[in-house]
C-alpha cells in the first residue's frame, strides 16, 4: 500500500528476518488451536471425547455426530433463519448507510455537521442494553418469536452511515456530482449514477460485515425468539440438551463446527475485502 | 461543491447560472427550476431520514423507554405499570449484592480482556508492518479467530477449560501441576472468559492498528534511522504517537463491547441456570440485565441496572478519550 513511498533500497533492506515470520507463525497457530480441538473433539464418540487424556487428533465419527446434532435441533431451519435475517439486515444497513453516507459525504446542507456528530455519538448508544424495552415493543405488536423482531434493530446502523461516508468523501470527486446536476439530474438519479458505482467496494465491505455481525449475535435472537431459532441460539439449546448430565462436548463442538463452516466459507471467499475492509474503516476514521 | 441558495439547475457553479440565464423564461422551465431547487434542498435530507427514523425507534425511544421503566413499579406477571417509584429500583440495584458483584465481574473480565488485547494487536501489527512475503495470508490468518461467533467460541472454550475433561487441565497434570478448577474459581473463570474475548478480537484489532501503521510516512523512519534510532527507539518515537488517534478509537470500542459482554459467561456456565455460575461469580452485569429484565420479569429493576451500566459505559469511554489523549500526547 504503502510502497511507492519507499525507495528501492531501503525496500530491500527491509525485508524482515525469520524471527518475525517466527513469531507471526506461532501466534498464527495458537490461534487456530482452539478452532483444531473443536474439530478433533466434534469427530469421536462421546465415549472418545471424555478420555483422559484427551484425544489430540481428529477421529472418524463427524457424520455420525453430525447426525446426532441433526437429531436433537432443527439445525436445517436455524440456518435457513440465520441465512435470511443476515441477508435482510445486510441489505438494509447497506441500503439506507449508502443514501445516507452520500448525504454526509458529498451534499451540503443545514444542520449536516450537527447530524453527523449526532450519527458518531450513537455509535456509542448500546442498543443491547434496551433490551428490555425492545422486548416489550415486540410482544405488544405480536412480533415475538418472528424473524422481523430478531433483524428489527439492526436494519440500520451508524457504522455503517460512518463507513460509508468516510468512503465516499474521497471516492467520489465533486465535479463528477456538478457535472451530472449540470446535465439536469436529479438528485436521486445522480445518486444512482455516481454515488452506487463509486461506492460498490464499500457497499460490498458493508454487506459482509453486517452479515457477519446479524449471523454471529446471540443476545438479542435469544430474547427475540423461542421456537424459532437462528444458529448460535440452537447451538446454545444443543449445549444444555444432556440436561444434568455432563455436557456431550462431542455432540457440541460438531454443532459449533457445522454452524461456524458456512462462515468459514464466506471467509475463504472474500477474506481478502474482509481484511481491507477493516483496514479502510480504521485508516480514514 | 453544491449550494442550495441559488435557483435553477446547476445550482451555485458560474457555468450553470451564465449559460441558463440567456434562455426564455416560459412556465415549464420555472416549475422545473422549481423542482430542482426542492429536490436539491430536500433530498439530502430525505435520504439521511431512514436512518435517524429506525434510529429513533430501536435505538433512542427504547433508550427513554427504558427510563421511564426504571422508575416505575411494575407487576411482572400481568406486565403492568404501578405507581411511579423515583429512584426506588436505581437504590434496589445499588445495593443489590449480585449486581454489585456482576458489576466487579464485568470489570475484571474487562481488564483482563481488553489490555492484554491492545499490548498484543500493538505487537503484532509492528510485525506485520514489515515488508513480509504473502502479507495478505498473514493478515487473513491473524482474522480468522473473527468468524467463529462469540457462541460457538463459548462452547469451544468451555470444553477447552473443562474442569474433569478439559485439555488445559490435561496439559496441567501432564507437567505436574495442580488442575484448576476454571468454573469454579472466580479469578480463573474471568481469565477463561476473558481468553474468549480475546481471541476473538485480538487479529481484528491488529488489523486496524496495522492500518494506522501503515499510513504513517516511511521517510520518518528513515530519517530516525539516520539519525542512529533503534527499532524500539523509532516504535515508541514515532509509531506509537502517529497511531494515537486509532489508539483512542480501539480502546473507546473495547470499552463499550467489554463492558456489555453477554455470550460468553452466559455459555460458559454449562449448568441449567446459566447465571453466571452457581454463586455468580462470573455473571456480568449485561447477564444481570437478561436475567432480572426478560427471566424473571422485573423490568424496572433490569431497567435501572441497563441505565447504570449505560452511564459507566459512557464515563469509562469519556475518560478512556482523556486518558488516552493525555498519555500518547506526553509520548509524543
Amino acid at each position: 500500500m504503502s510502497l511507492p513511498r519507499m525507495s528501492a533500497r531501503s525496500r530491500l533492506v527491509d525485508r524482515p528476518g525469520w524471527v518475525v515470520y517466527g513469531l507471526l507463525a506461532a501466534f498464527v497457530v495458537g490461534s487456530a488451536l482452539p478452532l483444531y480441538w473443536s474439530f478433533v473433539i466434534g469427530s469421536h464418540t462421546k465415549a472418545e471425547a471424555m478420555e483422559m487424556p484427551p484425544p489430540l487428533v481428529p477421529g472418524g465419527h463427524f457424520l455420525d455426530n453430525a447426525r446426532r446434532v441433526f437429531d436433537t435441533i432443527d439445525f436445517w431451519q436455524a440456518m435457513v433463519n440465520s441465512i435470511i435475517v443476515s441477508t435482510a439486515c445486510a441489505a438494509s444497513v447497506v441500503l439506507f448507510a449508502t443514501l445516507a453516507g452520500y448525504s454526509f459525504a458529498k451534499l451540503r446542507f443545514r444542520g449536516s455537521n450537527a447530524l453527523m456528530g449526532f450519527v458518531i455519538l450513537t455509535m456509542a448508544v448500546p442498543t443491547q442494553l434496551a433490551i428490555v424495552p425492545l422486548f416489550i415493543i415486540i410482544t405488544d405488536y405480536g412480533l415475538y418469536d418472528t424473524l422481523l423482531a430478531v433483524a428489527l434493530p439492526t436494519l440500520v446502523t451508524a457504522f455503517g452511515v460512518f463507513f460509508m461516508r468516510q468512503y465516499l468523501l474521497d471516492a467520489i470527486p465533486d465535479e463528477l456530482i456538478e457535472a451530472a446536476r449540470v446535465d439536469g439530474a436529479s438528485m436521486i438519479r445522480t445518486f444512482w449514477t455516481v454515488a452506487v458505482p463509486a461506492a460498490r467496494p464499500a457497499m460490498a465491505i458493508l454487506f459482509l460485515f453486517t452479515f457477519m455481525t446479524v449471523w454471529t449475535d446471540y443476545m438479542w435472537p435469544l430474547v427475540a425468539l423461542k421456537d424459532n431459532q437462528t444458529l448460535q441460539v440452537a447451538l446454545d439449546e444443543l449445549a444444555i440438551s444432556g440436561q444434568g448430565q455432563t455436557t456431550d462436548y462431542a455432540l457440541v463442538l460438531c454443532g459449533t463446527g457445522l454452524a461456524t463452516i458456512p462462515l468459514l466459507v464466506l471467509f475463504v471467499l472474500s477474506g481478502r475485502q474482509l481484511v481491507a475492509g477493516i483496514m479502510q474503516g480504521a485508516v480514514k476514521g | 461543491m453544491l449550494t442550495d441558495d441559488r435557483p435553477g439547475p446547476g445550482a451555485g457553479t458560474e457555468s450553470g447560472s451564465t449559460t441558463t440565464a440567456t434562455e426564455p423564461p416560459d412556465g415549464r422551465l420555472i416549475r422545473r427550476r422549481r423542482l430542482s431547487r426542492w429536490d436539491l434542498k430536500f433530498s439530502p435530507y430525505l435520504y439521511i431520514s431512514p436512518f435517524f427514523l429506525l434510529f429513533a425507534l430501536v435505538g433512542l425511544f427504547p433508550l427513554l423507554y427504558t427510563g421511564y421503566l426504571s422508575v416505575h413499579d411494575w407487576d411482572k406477571i400481568y406486565r403492568q405499570r404501578g405507581d411511579f417509584t423515583g429512584l426506588e429500583n436505581f437504590e434496589f440495584v445499588l445495593t443489590d449484592p449480585i449486581f454489585r458483584k456482576a458489576l466487579v465481574n464485568t470489570f475484571s473480565i474487562f481488564l483482563m480482556s481488553s489490555v492484554p488485547q491492545i499490548v498484543v494487536a500493538v505487537s503484532i501489527a509492528a510485525l506485520l508492518d514489515n515488508r513480509l512475503r504473502a502479507s495478505t495470508f498473514w493478515r487473513m490468518s491473524v482474522l480468522l479467530p473473527f468468524v467463529v461467533a462469540p457462541a460457538a467460541a463459548a462452547l469451544i472454550f468451555g470444553s477447552l477449560f473443562a474442569d474433569q475433561s478439559g485439555l488445559i487441565n490435561a496439559t496441567l497434570r501432564e507437567i505436574g501441576l495442580e488442575p484448576i478448577r476454571w468454573h469454579v474459581d472466580r479469578l480463573w473463570s474471568h481469565f477463561a472468559i476473558s481468553s474468549m474475548v480475546n481471541w476473538r478480537w485480538t487479529g481484528y484489532n491488529t488489523l486496524i492498528f496495522l492500518a494506522a501503521m501503515q499510513a504513517v510516512p516511511r521517510d520518518l523512519y528513515e530519517s530516525a534511522a539516520l539519525d542512529g534510532a533503534g527499532r524500539v527507539r523509532q516504535f515508541r518515537s514515532i509509531t506509537l504517537p502517529m497511531i494515537r488517534p486509532t489508539m483512542i478509537f480501539v480502546i473507546v470500542t473495547s470499552t463499550i463491547g467489554g463492558l456489555q459482554i453477554f455470550t460468553e459467561p452466559r455459555l460458559f456456565d454449562d449448568s441449567m441456570s446459566r447465571e453466571g455460575g452457581a454463586d455468580h461469580q462470573y455473571m456480568t452485569a449485561a447477564l444481570y440485565i437478561y436475567d432480572r429484565g426478560i427471566v424473571d420479569g422485573f423490568y424496572g429493576r433490569a431497567s435501572a441496572a441497563a441505565w447504570i451500566l449505560f452511564l459507566i459505559i459512557v464515563g469509562i469511554a469519556l475518560l478512556n478519550f482523556a486518558l488516552t489523549r493525555y498519555l500518547t500526547r506526553r509520548n509524543a
